[in-house]
């Protein structure tokens, strides 16, 4: 059962709107884009809607859709203020932590080497707990099981630090899920919920993003919704944020509730995504609007 | 400590026009918004920026509540010597950071 997603902000928790909307960061475009969501909805019951996936030499990243000024933000890595949040990680990665006392580089030595093409192919089958996980789910095994220290929590800025740190490293690779059969069911599970209708709105991830890619809904351009820049920057947001994050966004957009952070439902729609996107280039940290 | 990130280029010539940018983290809080049980979240912002060249001021920016988070402000010089140029920004709450990039000036 799906609840009313309307008085919620993305972390699920009731919010007061504050009495200068257009002052709040973020707040009166997060509004505009829940209306126009609503308006899409309402075009979308009036025509019939096949979905298709999108050919693979179609297929483009959200960047080629962004104005010039964004453009020049992400290229250059000392405007790019999600390499601020990589210079955090990276000081993350050599410091000592936790009960063993060692450094993630202590056992890694050079990220450069070690974590070159990592994320490119998470997330991936952990035998262990017989599922999924994400690179920030590796990333807190390494944490619990490795240096016997807490967890990060999702979306904290050292989360958000080190995973941009590793996937820095592998900016410019290809997107290359791994050929293994038992994330099958799971990458499966994905598809099924980008495609099935949920929400107050009866909107489905593929209306927009398969469907309807190109077309603005009000000022914003539809993108294909590839996960090809995670951890980014969004303006938005004022801040780096991960990719669970952005689809918690959308989901809030389509009035559903969103799901917990580290939920298995988004990792499986990882899963998709990263399949759907296969072969396309990581900008890891992006900039998005 | 606030990270920042400076581009300058590491050589010039004399009488050379310099571009400068710097970006630093801040997340410039407004002063505006209200925060979770509807409590304003007081203001937290970067509140001047300085940069100075071999010691003398040519660059200044007041910042206030509209500034997005991170600023990155960008400026030109005109290179007149080696030497060392300095970036402090300062705001709200005791807020204080500090860079030093050097140039070679022929
Ligand atoms: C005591 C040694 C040790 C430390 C410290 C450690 N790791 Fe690991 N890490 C491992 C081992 C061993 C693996 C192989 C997978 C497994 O069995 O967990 C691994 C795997 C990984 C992977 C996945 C690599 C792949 O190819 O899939 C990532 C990413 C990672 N670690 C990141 C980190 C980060 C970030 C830190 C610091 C927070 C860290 N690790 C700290 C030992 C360590
Ligand atoms: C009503 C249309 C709509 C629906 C439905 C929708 N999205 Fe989006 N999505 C957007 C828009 C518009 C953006 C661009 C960001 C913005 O401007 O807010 C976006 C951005 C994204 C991105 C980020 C792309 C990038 O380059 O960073 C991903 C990934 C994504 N969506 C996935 C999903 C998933 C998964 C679902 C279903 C749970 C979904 N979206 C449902 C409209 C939609």
């Amino acid at each position: 059962m799906k609840r009313a997603g309307r008085g919620l902000n993305e972390h699920g928790t009731l919010v007061t709107p504050p009495p200068h909307p257009s002052l709040a960061s973020g707040g009166g475009s997060r509004l505009r884009l829940a209306a126009s969501f609503g308006c899409l909805a309402y075009v979308m019951t009036c025509f019939a809607i096949s979905a298709a996936e999108i050919p693979q030499n179609e297929r483009r990243s959200s960047y080629a859709d962004m104005a010039r000024d964004s453009k020049a933000m992400q290229d250059d890595d000392t405007a790019n203020p999600g390499m601020l949040s990589v210079l955090d990680g990276e000081a993350l990665w050599k410091a000592k932590a936790g009960a063993v006392g060692k450094a993630c580089a202590d056992c890694h030595g050079d990220a450069r080497a070690s974590m070159k093409g990592v994320s490119a192919r998470y997330p991936v089958f952990e035998p262990k707990l017989s599922r999924p996980i994400n690179i920030e789910q590796r990333i807190n095994l390494c944490r619990t099981e490795q240096q016997k220290a807490s967890p990060f929590a999702f979306e904290s800025k050292d989360m958000l630090a080190l995973s941009a740190y590793v996937s820095l490293q592998s900016r410019g690779q290809p997107i290359a899920p791994p050929d293994d059969q038992r994330l099958a069911p799971f990458r499966e599970t994905g598809r099924t919920l980008f495609n099935q209708r949920q929400g107050q709105l009866n909107l489905s991830c593929a209306q927009c993003h398969d469907d309807n890619w190109g077309k603005r809904l009000a000022a914003n351009i539809i993108p294909q919704g590839h996960p090809n820049g995670y951890p980014l920057y969004r303006l938005e947001w004022q801040s780096v944020g991960s990719l669970q994050r952005r689809l918690r966004n959308c989901m809030i957009g389509m009035r559903a509730e969103a799901y917990e952070y580290g939920a298995p439902e988004y990792v499986a729609m990882e899963l998709y995504l990263m399949w759907r996107a296969r072969g396309m280039t990581v900008e890891t940290p992006a900039v998005r609007p | 400590m606030a990270r920042a990130l400076i581009n300058v280029p590491a050589k010039a010539k004399r009488g050379e026009i310099i571009a400068i940018k710097t970006l630093i983290s801040h997340h410039m809080e407004s002063g505006f918004r209200v925060g979770p049980m509807g409590v304003m979240i007081p203001r937290d912002i970067i509140e001047t920026f300085v940069c100075t060249y071999n010691g003398e001021e040519i660059f200044r920016a007041s910042l206030y509540q509209a500034i997005a988070a991170n600023p990155f402000i960008t400026f030109n010089t005109v290179a007149i010597a080696s030497g060392t140029l300095e970036f402090k920004w300062t705001g709200d709450n005791g807020f204080s950071a500090t860079e030093s990039v050097n140039i070679i000036v022929e």
